[in-house]
């Protein structure tokens, strides 16, 4: 029973995250942008925006130039995020890859260098006025979400452990369509349902941030107005 | 609304940290905003003179279409996180403390509605998500705090997501004209850029003997006949300038210094009666057929007069619409000569003549002005000057170092793309927001200051000519002199040595007996 429940689960999620996501994606992608606004100086050239997409991406550059204080705590977070879910890679693939090989000895800090940083975001979002003022209930219960998420899965490394074995077999299971029995062990069984919470809520939050940067025109568009026409529709007689 | 509160006097608080981030102050400029257009000045733009009965639904429905229509609103509207990395940003934030003029603040404004009807976590869940209905309220807001955006682009630099709180005011601005709560003052000057050409105004012949004065003054002063052409045809090259070149002061020097350049340069040239404004008002009101109509008339007038090149004065948005929208709205220029950049800036103009070795200048004349410059933001985050990124950063300073011999930069957190605007951009730079344009000039006369202070800095140089009328009123406030804000090519009129001038006499003569000394 808590086998399929969690299985129909997974499948439902997945089929919101997927699907949710493509369709944004897919509006983002087919919205006309009517004029070039790039936020200059900017990059003369596709490669050149290649490079300054990629610095916003894996750097955060604005926001370093912004806030020291944001940048360090989203910074940590976001990149912990990236090893942690590398990490996570081991429960869905047999044989594991290398690269998730790799991290598996960065996974445990990864794991609190991404709670350390949500708190310390969190933090800031409570303490320093102006970003209080701007704070409403979601902002507030994504971080909570996120922090649940963090601890339930380091509830199972360093307080209950939980039977890996039978989890990625479980999860094997589902990607190819041969069940097996979920563990009945809480600390998974949270962290689980609040990762399926975080999969369905992703398409309709403010975490369309993740696909929605690389649509930004002020960001994505190469300064050449002078040097190429830019017509994205024909101009009215 | 006209005149400055009792509580806030510019002096005392025109030292100090120009970022200094201010306690929150909620509501404080809630009851500013500016006059609402009348049913004439609205009905000239196709808009309803008068708020509509069934104005929420248009509003929201006119929302739907801009979404539509446009990814950057779009995207900004669903990726915002409330990060916080643009809430000290804003210098109307700076210099009022009004949370709504931090630029998320601003933005949520029009996001809560458009989550409340666009999104499905707002329309089932509104409390969670912060989604409201666009209420008398929630308009009212809108019309006083969309009205507090100069459209200058620095939160922009600064969002992890490169979110433009332009887009966002001139999208709300474009709804409220649709339900016909226009602003009077862009909507007066985009119809009378409709019905005469410029944005003040001038017909033909007032603007035929303006320029007829400045050509005898320049005589006067130089003994060249330096000509100031209208609607020439023939001519190479079309100049199009803000219309307060003609009219007001320090523009007018600036356009002197023009036509001592073209003049030096030895090219035939002409300004246009019917595209005798550069500036593009319905940038501001975020009306894409207006602004299209407006460029349209550039187009024309290089059509008619037949010329060859363009060239575009000292003007912050014009250049903006220029650089980054002509092609697009009134484009192709196939007509015209592409060896030269379409269109080109006066100053990358002057740039290139100096690089030339064309240009010849006798710095000491400007020995009584030891300058600054402030980036206008439209030119700093909207466009280019020259073949490099941040052209539009070294070609001016590059003018005035060749022009100057006192030249020294405000702190680097406040120019380039980092400047601060003027505090009367984006159609704000009318009387009865002057209590908003005093206090957001506020981090701009601080940085000033410093130098001031630090360096003996007189004058600061703009090329563009909403930040020098804004200048004129409010440097007076913070205790500088009305005059310190001058003309790039108001530095260039007065250092140029121009061949057969008096001065030129005087130039060579000096030139001779430094070398005698030597």
């Amino acid at each position: 029973m808590r086998t399929a429940i969690f299985a129909l689960a997974f499948y439902g999620a997945a089929l919101v995250l997927l699907s949710g996501l493509g369709a944004r994606i897919r509006r983002y992608a087919t919205t006309p942008a009517p004029l070039k606004i790039p936020t200059t100086p900017a990059p003369l050239t596709r490669g050149g925006v290649a490079l300054r997409m990629a610095k916003e991406v894996v750097l955060f550059h604005s926001l370093f130039k912004a806030n020291k204080w944001i940048w360090l705590f989203g910074w940590i977070f976001h990149a912990a995020l990236a090893v942690v879910l590398l990490r996570h890679l081991r429960y869905f693939a047999e044989p594991v890859p290398t690269l998730v090989a790799l991290v598996q000895p960065f996974g445990i800090l990864a794991g609190l260098a991404m709670a350390a940083g949500l708190v310390a975001l969190w933090g800031r979002r409570l303490t320093v006025p102006r970003i209080r003022y701007i704070s409403g209930p979601s902002d507030h219960l994504m971080l909570l979400l996120l922090v649940a998420i963090a601890a339930s899965g380091l509830t199972m490394k360093f307080v209950a452990h939980t039977d890996v074995v039978a989890v990625k077999a479980f999860f094997l299971g589902l990607l190819y369509l041969d069940w097996r029995p979920l563990p009945d062990d809480p600390a998974l069984l949270v962290h689980l349902s609040l990762v399926l919470t975080l999969m369905i809520v992703f398409p309709f939050s403010k975490l369309l941030h993740a696909p929605g940067v690389f649509f930004s025109p002020s960001r994505n568009q190469a300064d050449n107005s002078r040097e190429r026409r830019y017509a994205p529709v024909p101009r009215k007689a | 609304m006209a005149a400055a509160p009792a509580d806030f006097d510019p002096r005392e608080r025109s030292g100090g940290d120009p970022l200094e981030i201010p306690p929150l102050a909620c509501g404080a400029m809630a009851g500013s905003k500016p006059y609402v257009a009348s049913a004439a000045q609205q009905k000239a733009l196709g808009f309803p003179g008068a708020l509509v009965e069934d104005w929420h639904d248009k509003a929201i429905a006119r929302l739907g279409e801009l979404v539509n229509n446009s990814r950057a609103l779009r995207v900004y509207l669903d990726s915002c996180v409330k990060c916080g990395a643009c809430t000290d940003k804003c210098h109307y934030f700076l210099g009022t403390g009004d949370p709504k003029n931090m630029p998320v603040a601003r933005q949520d404004l029009l996001r809560k509605v458009y989550r409340r009807h666009f999104t499905l976590a707002g329309k089932y869940l509104p409390w969670l998500v912060g989604a409201e209905d666009l209420t008398k309220e929630a308009l009212d807001d809108w019309y006083s705090y969309f009205h507090q955006c100069s459209q200058c682009r620095r939160c922009s630099v600064y969002c992890p997501y490169g979110i433009d709180t332009a887009e966002i005011s001139m999208a709300a601005r474009d709804i409220m004209d649709t339900i016909g709560l226009g602003q009077k003052y862009s909507n007066e000057i985009i119809g009378k850029v409709f019905s005469i050409g410029n944005n003040l105004g001038l017909p033909p012949k007032a603007l035929k003997a303006t320029l007829a004065g400045l050509e005898e003054d320049i005589e006067a002063e130089t003994g060249v006949a330096v000509r100031l052409p209208l609607d020439e045809k023939g001519a190479d090259i079309l100049v199009v300038t803000p219309s307060a070149d003609f009219f007001a002061s320090p523009h007018m020097e600036g356009l002197i210094g023009y036509a001592k350049v073209l003049h030096e340069a030895g090219v035939s040239w002409t300004l246009s009666s019917h595209a005798s404004e550069a500036a593009n008002f319905a940038m501001f009101v975020g009306s894409q057929d207006a602004m299209r109509k407006i460029a349209m008339r550039i187009r024309e007038a290089a059509e008619t007069l037949g010329v060859k090149r363009l060239v575009i004065g000292e003007c912050g948005h014009a250049w903006r619409v220029a650089y980054s929208f002509l092609d697009t709205l009134a484009g192709p220029f196939d007509f015209l000569d592409r060896n030269y950049p379409v269109p080109q800036h006066i100053c990358e103009f002057t740039y290139d003549l100096m690089q030339q070795g064309k240009l010849r200048f006798d710095k000491s004349k400007n020995d009584e002005f030891r300058l600054t410059f402030h980036d206008s933001c439209n030119v700093a985050r909207a466009s280019r000057m020259g073949d490099e990124p941040g052209g539009q950063f070294t070609i001016p300073r590059a003018i005035l170092r060749a022009a100057c011999n006192h030249f020294f930069d405000m702190a680097p957190e406040t120019t380039h793309e980092n400047t601060l605007c003027c505090g009367g951009g984006g159609g704000l730079l009318t009387d009865e927001l002057m209590d908003l344009r005093a206090k957001g000039a506020q981090p701009r006369m601080r940085a000033l200051r410093e130098v001031a202070d630090e360096h003996g800095v007189t004058h600061m140089a703009a090329i563009c000519a909403i930040c020098k009328a804004q200048f004129s009123k409010v440097l007076p406030l913070y205790g500088f002199d009305r005059e310190a804000i001058v003309s790039v090519h108001q530095m260039v009129s007065n250092a140029i040595v121009l061949t057969g001038s008096t001065q030129a006499e005087e130039f060579e003569a000096k030139q001779k007996s430094a070398l005698q000394e030597a």
